[in-house]
């Protein structure tokens, strides 16, 4: 085995190896989708987010704009404080509405943005004024078994 | 009987402290390696070399494997998932299982009995034959010269080939998912890249492949470079390399994992 030919194979080997890592980057993760466009950031503050987790898509329109960022406890208003990175491509309206909604039946969660009409947008900072909170089945469904029994007691 | 109890126990404690006397060697070994990695460093093609030796020979056992391990994936996987009614998640399925787990590891295996043993049996025989005492006597540094290429030679190839094991893996399994069982292509590919994360799965897989890459060719050096210099001690280290590098990188895995994935 000459010098030359070891070189050539490991330089085979090593180009080899670049694409798998590349396939794997670009084809098999989201690499291509994540972009690096600019982004900023909004905070909204919701009573309950259900399991809403970071990383979680943002949605408008069934539109990814943006990610779940951060998510924190607020101790004084015992709310829950989501970080929204939005692409700073995509504006929104002052007095869009947040709202926390699942994909399917038992799908994951998202956050969903309602436009409003406000001519003012959203900048970097501001919090998100109105937001619904996520919906929890087992409230749900005894509020809808509550609201048969007292039916059923009218009838009587 | 009091007293053959107080054997036991001091055998015990015997073998123990053989074992971290051992890791104390090895320990000190990898620390002198990495000190005179950079005279060998000065001659680059004796790490070619060792790439060479390590790395593209075992592409075919790696990339095989690879494809198989994909194949089975994808058929074992679409059998669970279409009871659930959502085969189109084979994708993730696949692509996660071998990114985060099932490439870094089996590849690691492999390759700790494909390279890291015939290093073991090189140098162990270079030992043996007093090869090593001989380059002293030369004044040729045996760790600079011998073991520091090999080392790095086994470090460089290893998280290549566990990238080339996953993508064959995944190619596998979209050969089974989606050329036979007839998977929506689409939804096999945009279901993967929407829950693979680059850093987190990807990234992460590619730093267990360097770790697990560490610590095999440490063992294999080490256990060659320590071995007894006779026909049976070289056999007994090359053992020594493949049952220790696998309950390394199991070990290793399961720590690196908790770290990586915890809670996700």
């Amino acid at each position: 085995m000459n010098r030359k030919l070891i070189d050539l194979w490991v330089g085979i080997f090593v180009a080899i190896g670049i694409a798998a890592f590349l396939f794997l980057a670009l084809k098999v993760g989201n690499m291509s989708s994540a972009n690096f466009a600019e982004t900023y950031v909004v905070q909204a503050k919701f009573d309950n987010i259900g399991g809403l987790k970071v990383r979680a898509p943002v949605k408008s329109a069934g539109v990814v704009v943006g990610r779940v960022a951060d998510i924190r406890f607020d101790p004084e208003n015992y709310q829950a404080v989501v970080a929204l990175k939005l692409e700073s491509r995509y504006q929104f309206p002052k007095d869009t509405f947040a709202s926390i909604l699942t994909s399917g039946l038992l799908g994951e969660q998202y956050v969903g943005l309602d436009v409003g009409g406000d001519d003012r947008m959203l900048a970097a900072g501001d919090v998100i004024a109105k937001t619904q909170s996520a919906v929890v089945l087992e409230k749900l469904i005894s509020q809808f078994l509550f609201n048969k029994a007292s039916e059923g007691a009218e009838q009587k | 009987m009091a007293r053959g109890l107080l054997d036991l126990v001091e055998q015990l404690g015997h073998r123990l402290n053989e074992k971290f006397i051992r890791l104390g060697f090895a320990t000190r070994f990898f620390f002198t390696l990495l000190l005179f990695s950079g005279q060998s460093f000065r001659r680059p093609f004796l790490t070619v070399r060792e790439v060479y030796f390590s790395g593209v020979l075992s592409l075919l056992i790696i990339s095989v494997s690879g494809l198989f391990v994909g194949l089975v994936l994808g058929l074992q996987g679409y059998e669970t998932l279409q009871r659930y009614g959502s085969s189109e998640a084979l994708g993730i399925l696949v692509a996660l299982s071998l990114t985060r787990e099932l490439g870094p590891v089996v590849a690691a295996l492999l390759f700790a009995s494909r390279a890291g043993s015939s290093v073991t049996a090189e140098i162990g025989l270079m030992k043996a034959t007093e090869q090593l005492t001989a380059m002293d006597m030369m004044a040729v540094n045996p760790i600079a010269r011998v073991v520091a290429p090999r080392f790095w030679g086994g470090v460089i190839s290893m998280p290549i080939l566990a990238a080339l094991f996953s993508a064959m893996g995944i190619f596998g399994g979209y050969l089974i998912g989606v050329v036979f069982i007839g998977v929506d292509e689409g939804a096999f590919w945009s279901q993967m890249q929407a829950s693979v994360d680059f850093r987190l799965d990807i990234l992460n897989g590619v730093i267990k492949s360097f770790v697990f890459g560490v610590a095999v060719a440490l063992i294999a050096v080490f256990e060659g470079y320590d071995s007894v210099p006779t026909a049976e001690g070289v056999s007994r280290a090359i053992t020594r390399t493949v049952v220790t590098s696998a309950l390394a990188i199991l070990a290793l895995d399961f720590v690196l994992t908790s770290f990586m994935f915890r809670g996700l």
